[in-house]
């Protein structure tokens, strides 16, 4: 690497920054813009652009959107580094928040613990501070992980998928019928725990309405997750997710042990799941059963999907973009548009069309996601070559269907066929 | 194949792994039997009630069961979308039924209507099937395998978007055009519902097992199944014979949806989304791929359910998903290729 550094360098005359540290500095860049922008300009832009900043683009939105940007970067290290399909990665979301909501309220008014809480020394119940509960909720959800992951992980692909929706089933269950295990309150059923402490920075809580300085904390937690993300994807770890995902059976003969690997995938998906869960109920100030159900997961996915799997840009920017048109975008793009023309459709309701509709086309017209990882795009269009060859192609046309063989040669004529991007010359039936 | 060094080792490691499983099995078996012999002895009517009322479900989950696994068993693809189909199914037979119809109440004329609603609902709910193939899964047959199942979970919130807007968002209520009321056997109760459920899952059932081992087209199917290339070869339209697939799921799909709102009576927008993965449990259950499996898997939940659900002894309803869903863990981990399944071996 140290060779490396210089060479990227010279590469790019303008920039004499090192290849490593040009991501911290644009992040570090773009949240102290944002940052500023709403501590300092925003305030002070006059009626007409506080309103249009009040009503497109909420500073709490975007600290919800920070949310999403962490839980979908820990579906992102399953389902994009590892290529394990988890659509129940919503129960560590609600693994972390409960821990959050355990911990951080009156909720066990049984007990007096205080640790460096930000709750007044004398509330009954576990005040732990934010910080230590991020960390408590992370390797919480860790060992969830495992434990999940452990009996179900030597299943292939469609039948994991359906375990871990299980999971993401039961688990939500359990905190909506948890007010009464052996007649202990577990999760308080479906009122679920509210309110949860607010963030204390040494004597410094944050109230309701410190929305800028939450906002830097969840731009911290995000900025751990990334690193995470990226740290691990280069080194050792990282590099036999990729070949576990590309070819499991070629990856174990290489050497690679696969039911740690994945282990470690799921535990570490599920840490990103915990801090988003934990970093959820001080958003919203309470956790609520009702708040973890399917269509989260389905819109997880639907971030990664968009942004492009295994790429923690892609994913992020999948995140924000989603985020935002679920929070604030659809609801306020429909008032703008039944004022302008009269009408009286309800908007909001058609976010099950749009997410659906997303994972619909991307996987139709563009699998690889609007920021792909290079390596994802080229396997993501490259059918398995025993499939073409058992369909008699010679490898340089695309496949027709020999069924079809009145039609073969318009169709060979008219279809257009996507580029040769795999360099096997390969090209792909469209 | 394997060095010799190693071909010692390898049959050990797998007799202990089944070994394991049996004992596993034998103890879970256990278990449900001391459960339900408990309830029996408990009190024998509630029991034969519960029965019934499981049985009742567990015909309906048969139905979109089969449509779960003729598909899987066809292409491999998980549908997500068909227990969607179900639940447009049963919004389609309300609006045909009571809207266009205005059948209301139970007489002769409207059984024949209903007749009528199950032949309409079924060409409805086959017709979408086989749109859904056509627009999204047939580009991706060829795909990596997580395509199509995202695809299937996108479609299965497209179908939802339409249930939400036809039905609303709160449960509707639909008027039954069967008899009411029930007739004792001793001191047992039958609803009249159940026949009706059964009168029209069984011959539907027995139809769908001529098609396939009598017709042409279902031993196109079957060829296709077992392996599409070598079908292929031998002269079989394979598109078509896929598209004739998911026909018939959706035409399964459909009758459930009919039978489901005329026994319940309330459809919901999201109706589909829990029942159609209990199917799929169902289907998991008797060994996906597997026609007889997956009503043997159907009845089964179905009396599981109505037994967790009905008896003093069980968890109560609020925790039937979570019992179902226990289930499919717990097969997944000890015998994933379910009751009747053969286990399949990884093609290398």
């Amino acid at each position: 690497m140290a060779v490396d550094v210089p060479a990227k360098a010279r590469r790019m005359p303008g920039l004499a920054i090192p290849h490593r540290m040009r991501w911290p500095l644009g992040y570090t860049a773009a949240a102290v813009l944002v940052f500023l922008a709403y501590y300092y300009v925003i305030p002070n832009l006059g009626p007409g652009g506080q309103t249009f900043f009040r009503e497109w683009l909420p500073l709490t939105s975007v600290n919800e959107a920070l949310v999403w940007v962490i839980c979908a970067l820990g579906l992102n290290i399953v389902v994009g580094y590892a290529g394990l399909l988890d659509l129940g990665f919503v129960a560590f979301w609600a693994l972390g928040g409960y821990t959050a909501g355990w911990l951080m309220s009156g909720f066990f008014y049984q007990v007096d613990i205080h640790l460096f809480g930000g709750a007044l020394g004398t509330a009954p119940g576990i005040h732990i501070s934010f910080w230590l509960v991020l960390l408590i909720g992370a390797g919480f959800c860790a060992v969830w992980g495992v434990i999940i992951g452990a009996p179900t992980l030597r299943l292939k692909s469609d039948y994991l998928a359906l375990v871990t929706l299980g999971f993401g089933e039961i688990i939500p269950q359990v905190f909506t019928n948890g007010d009464n295990v052996f007649g202990f309150n577990l999760t308080n059923g479906t009122k679920g725990i509210t309110p949860v402490d607010p963030i204390a920075i040494g004597s410094f809580t944050l109230g309701p309405f410190d929305l800028v300085y939450k906002y830097v904390v969840f731009v911290l937690i995000v900025v751990v997750v990334v690193f995470i993300s990226l740290r691990l994807r280069e080194g050792r770890l990282g590099r036999a997710w990729l070949a576990i995902r590309e070819d499991e059976l070629a990856a174990s003969m290489m050497g690679v042990p696969l039911m740690r690997t994945k282990l470690s995938a799921y535990a570490v998906g599920a840490v990103a799941g915990g801090l988003a869960g934990v970093a959820f109920a001080t958003h919203v100030g309470g956790v609520l059963p009702d708040r973890f159900n399917f269509s989260i997961s389905i819109t997880l996915l639907a971030m990664v999907v968009l942004g492009g799997m295994g790429n923690v840009w892609g994913v992020m920017l999948g995140a924000l973009v989603l985020a935002w048109v679920n929070s604030t975008g659809l609801p306020q793009f429909g008032t703008s548009f039944n004022e302008q023309f009269g009408t009286n459709i309800n908007f909001p309701s058609y976010n099950y069309l749009l997410f659906g509709g997303i994972l619909v086309l991307m996987m139709l017209f563009r699998r690889e996601g609007i920021l792909p990882e290079s390596r994802t795009r080229l396997v993501l269009h490259e059918p398995s070559r025993t499939d073409m060859e058992s369909l008699g192609a010679d490898m340089e046309a695309p496949a027709p269907e020999l069924d079809e063989e009145p039609l073969l040669k318009t169709t060979a004529a008219d279809e257009p066929t996507v580029t040769d991007e795999t360099g096997t010359g390969m090209g792909e039936k469209v | 194949m394997a060095a010799t060094a190693t071909s010692v080792a390898v049959p050990a490691a797998i007799d202990r792994k089944a070994v394991i499983q049996r004992y596993a099995t034998y103890v879970i078996l256990l278990g449900l039997v001391v459960w339900l012999s408990a309830n029996l002895i408990n009190s024998p009517s509630q029991f034969f009630s519960a029965g019934m009322v499981g049985l009742n479900l567990g015909m309906l989950y048969a139905l979109i069961a089969l449509g779960y696994t003729l598909v899987y068993g066809i292409i491999e693809l998980i549908n997500f979308a068909h227990g969607d189909l179900f639940m447009l199914g049963a919004l389609f037979s309300g609006f045909l039924l009571t809207t266009v119809m205005g059948q209301e109440h139970s007489d002769f004329l409207g059984i024949v209507l209903l007749l009528v609603t199950i032949v309409g609902t079924m060409l409805f709910c086959g017709g979408i099937n086989v749109t859904l193939e056509f627009v999204a899964y047939r580009r991706l047959r060829r795909a990596p395998k997580l395509a199509p199942l995202i695809t299937a979970v996108g479609m299965s919130f497209v179908l939802q978007f339409i249930g939400l807007k036809w039905n609303g968002s709160t449960p509707k209520q639909w008027p039954s055009v069967l008899p009411e009321g029930s007739f004792g056997i001793g001191d047992f109760q039958v609803d009249y519902s159940l026949l009706a459920v059964i009168g029209v899952t069984v011959p539907v059932l027995l139809l769908l097992r001529w098609v396939i081992t009598s017709t042409r087209q279902g031993k196109a199917m079957r060829a296709v199944a077992q392996d599409q290339d070598a079908a292929r070869l031998m002269g079989v339209n394979v598109n078509r014979t896929i598209s004739f697939t998911f026909l018939i799921g959706g035409a399964l799909a459909g009758t459930a949806g009919v039978m489901y709102q005329q026994v319940v009576g309330t459809t919901a927008y999201n109706l589909g989304y829990q029942l159609g993965l209990i199917a799929f449990v169902s289907a998991v259950l008797g060994g996906i791929g597997n026609i007889s499996g997956a009503v043997l898997g159907g009845i089964l939940i179905g009396l599981i359910q109505g037994f967790n659900d009905g008896l003093p002894y069980g968890f109560g309803q609020k925790w039937s998903q979570s019992v179902v869903f226990a289930i499919l863990i717990l097969l997944m981990v000890f015998k994933p290729e379910g009751l009747l399944g053969r286990p399949t071996t990884e093609k290398v």
